[in-house]
C-alpha cells in the first residue's frame, strides 16, 4: 500500500525533514506512526497525500508513484485517501449531513447515493441522530467522529489519521481508536500518527518510530516476514 | 514491491455525468443564494456594475434617437454637379436624362450658363463685377435631390463617387456639407462612446475580480478543505465563476432598468422640446435586441472578471 524508497525531503529553508527513508507497508494492515515533535511525522503524511512533494526518492501509494505525479491527477490520488485530521477540517457553515457529504459530491455520486452512503457512515460512528446539526453544536469527540465519517465515506483503501486522540480524553480516545480497528478489521489500511503512549499500548498494533527524520523502528516488519 | 492497485469504487460514468449537471444546477442556486445571503455587499457590487453599464448603455440609446433625427434631416441634401465648360447645352441635358432614370435620384433640376448668371447676379451682390467680364464664367449646373433612405448618408458617398467619375462632370459636391459633418460627429461620438465603453466595461471586470477575490479569501478553508479531500480544480472554480455570471446578469439587468427609467425622465421634456420645433419626434428607448446584448455582454464581463480573480488566487491556496 505504502512504499517509500530513499525518500528525502528537505524545506525551502533548508532543514531537512525526511533524510533517506525507505519504509514499506502492505496492504491491509494497521499501525501507528510514532516520534517526538519534530521527527517527521507530519511530514511523512504529507508525502502521501502530495500535500508536500518529495525532494529525493521515490514513493509509491496504492499503487500509483506519487513522486511523479502531475498536479492535474492529485485529486483523484487523495479521493483513494480517508484523512483525519487533529483539528477535524469540518465546514462550520454546513450541517453533518453535508460536511460527510463532500467527498461524494465531488466524485459525483447521485443524491440517492449520497444520502445512503452518508448515512451509512453516520450510522457506523453513531451519529446518525445527529444528521441535521452543525458541527459548532458538537463535542470535541463528536466533531472527530463526523471527520472520521467523512474520511470513510468515499470507502478508500487507506486511512490516515493525524493526531486523532490529540484533543480527547482516554475514554473517547479509545472509542475513537476502536472505529480505526473496526475499518481494518474490513480490509482498510490504517495508519494512524499519534503520541499518545498509554493508547499505544493498550492498542497492541505495530508502531512505526520516526527519529529526527530516519526511520528508528518498523513493526511491521518482523512480523510480515 | 508494487501492490495490485486498489481503486475505490467510482459511479459509473452515466451517473457521473448526470450528477455533473445536477452539480452545476446546485452551485448555479446555491452562488445566488450567497449573494442575497449578504444583499448589502451584493446589491453594492450589483449597483456599481449597473451604473458602469447604464452609462454606455443609455448614451448609446441617446446617440441612436440623434441618428434618427438626423435621417429626418438627410432630405435637405443637394448634390450638384458642376459641368465641364466644353459640354454644350444639348449634352447637358442628355446627361440629366440620363441621371433622371437613377435609382439614386428622386428630383433633378438643369440649370444651364445663363441661368446660373442670373441667379448668381441676384443671389450675390457681384452683378456689375460679372458684367465686367466678356464672357460667362459659370458651368452648367444639375442639382440633384437623392432619395432618401435608412443608410442615406453612407450611400450618398458612393452615389456622389460616381457621379464625379462621368466625363462631363467637372466638380460634384454634396452640398449642405453638415449632413457629412453630423454624420462624422456621430461617428466621433460612437468613437468615444466605445472607448468609454471598453474602459467601464474594464471597471466591471475588475470590479467582479476584487469582489471574488475577496469571496474566495472569506472561503480559504472551505477551499483548503475540498482540496484536501480530492476536489479538482474545476470543482472549487465552480461556484465563483457562478457569482461572476450572477454579478453579472443582476449588473445587467439592473442596468436596463437604470436606462429606461433615466430615458423615462427625459421623454416629456424632449417630446416638448420636438412640439416646439413642430416634430412629433418621441424618444426611443432601449429595444428588446439590446437589453439582451447588454444583459449578455454584462455576464461574459462578469464571468471574465471571475476567472481573473479565480485563475490567480485559487493556485495560492493550498493545503498545507
Amino acid at each position: 500500500m505504502l512504499q517509500f524508497t530513499n525518500i528525502r525531503k528537505r524545506y525551502p529553508g533548508g532543514q531537512e525533514a525526511l533524510s533517506d527513508l525507505t519504509f514499506h507497508m502492505p496492504a491491509g494492515r494497521m499501525a501507528f506512526l510514532t516520534g517526538h515533535s519534530g521527527a517527521g511525522k507530519s511530514t511523512f503524511l504529507k508525502l502521501i497525500t502530495v500535500i508536500e512533494r518529495c525532494t529525493g526518492g521515490q514513493l509509491i501509494v496504492n499503487g500509483v508513484n506519487v513522486s511523479k505525479i502531475p498536479a492535474r491527477r492529485i485529486p483523484y490520488l487523495r479521493r483513494n485517501i480517508g484523512m483525519i485530521f487533529q483539528d477535524h477540517q469540518l465546514l462550520h457553515d454546513r450541517t453533518v449531513f453535508d460536511n460527510i457529504a463532500l467527498p461524494l459530491v465531488i466524485a459525483g455520486y447521485r443524491h440517492r447515493e449520497i444520502g445512503r452512503r452518508v448515512r451509512a457512515a453516520l450510522d457506523k460512528v453513531g451519529l446518525l441522530k445527529k444528521e441535521r446539526a452543525y458541527p459548532m453544536t458538537l463535542s470535541g469527540g463528536e466533531q472527530q467522529r463526523v471527520g472520521i465519517a467523512r474520511a470513510v465515506v468515499n470507502k478508500p483503501p487507506l486511512l490516515l489519521a493525524d493526531e486523532p486522540t490529540g484533543n480527547l480524553d482516554p475514554d473517547l480516545s479509545r472509542e475513537i481508536m476502536q472505529l480505526f480497528e473496526a475499518f481494518n478489521q474490513v480490509g482498510v489500511t490504517v495508519l494512524v500518527a499519534t503520541h499518545d503512549i498509554s493508547l499505544i499500548e493498550e492498542m497492541h498494533y505495530p508502531q512505526v518510530i520516526l527519529k529526527n527524520g530516519t526511520l528508528l523502528h518498523n513493526g511491521l516488519e518482523g512480523q510480515n516476514e | 514491491m508494487v501492490e495490485p492497485v486498489q481503486k475505490t469504487a467510482r459511479p459509473e460514468f452515466k451517473t457521473r455525468l448526470s450528477a455533473f449537471g445536477i452539480n452545476h444546477a446546485q452551485v448555479l442556486l446555491s452562488s445566488l443564494g450567497r449573494i442575497f445571503r449578504n444583499p448589502f455587499a451584493g446589491m453594492m457590487t450589483v449597483s456599481v456594475i449597473a451604473i458602469a453599464l447604464a452609462l454606455p448603455a443609455g448614451f448609446y440609446v441617446l446617440l441612436q434617437n440623434a441618428q434618427q433625427i438626423s435621417a429626418g434631416w438627410d432630405g435637405a441634401a443637394r448634390i450638384s454637379l458642376y459641368l465641364k465648360s466644353e459640354l454644350d447645352k444639348v449634352g447637358a441635358e442628355r446627361l440629366a436624362d440620363e441621371l433622371r432614370i437613377l435609382p439614386e435620384v428622386e428630383k433633378l433640376r438643369l440649370i444651364d450658363k445663363a441661368e446660373a448668371l442670373r441667379e448668381f447676379k441676384a443671389l450675390s451682390g457681384f452683378g456689375d463685377a460679372l458684367d465686367a467680364l466678356d464672357s460667362n464664367p459659370l458651368p452648367t449646373v444639375i442639382v440633384i435631390t437623392p432619395v432618401i433612405d435608412t443608410e442615406s448618408a453612407q450611400n450618398m458617398e458612393g452615389f456622389l463617387e460616381r457621379l464625379r467619375e462621368r466625363p462631363e462632370v467637372d466638380l460634384a459636391q454634396l452640398d449642405l456639407q453638415w449632413v457629412k459633418r453630423l454624420y462624422t460627429i456621430t461617428r466621433l461620438i460612437q468613437r468615444g462612446l466605445l472607448i468609454i465603453a471598453a474602459m467601464l466595461g474594464l471597471a466591471v471586470i475588475l470590479v467582479i475580480g476584487n469582489t471574488i477575490r475577496l469571496d474566495i479569501q472569506n472561503r480559504r478553508v472551505e477551499i483548503e478543505v475540498n482540496k484536501l479531500i480530492g476536489a479538482t480544480n474545476a470543482f472549487i472554480r465552480r461556484p465563483f465563476l457562478y457569482t461572476g455570471f450572477w454579478y453579472g446578469f443582476l449588473g445587467g439587468i439592473l442596468a436596463c432598468i437604470l436606462v429606461t427609467v433615466g430615458l423615462g425622465m427625459l421623454r416629456t421634456p424632449v417630446k416638448r422640446l420636438a412640439g416646439l420645433y413642430d416634430s412629433g419626434f418621441e424618444l426611443m428607448t432601449l429595444q428588446f435586441t439590446s437589453i439582451i446584448t447588454l444583459i449578455t455582454l454584462a455576464v461574459v464581463l462578469g464571468w471574465l472578471g471571475s476567472r481573473l480573480a479565480v485563475g490567480r488566487h485559487l493556485r495560492e491556496i493550498e493545503p498545507g
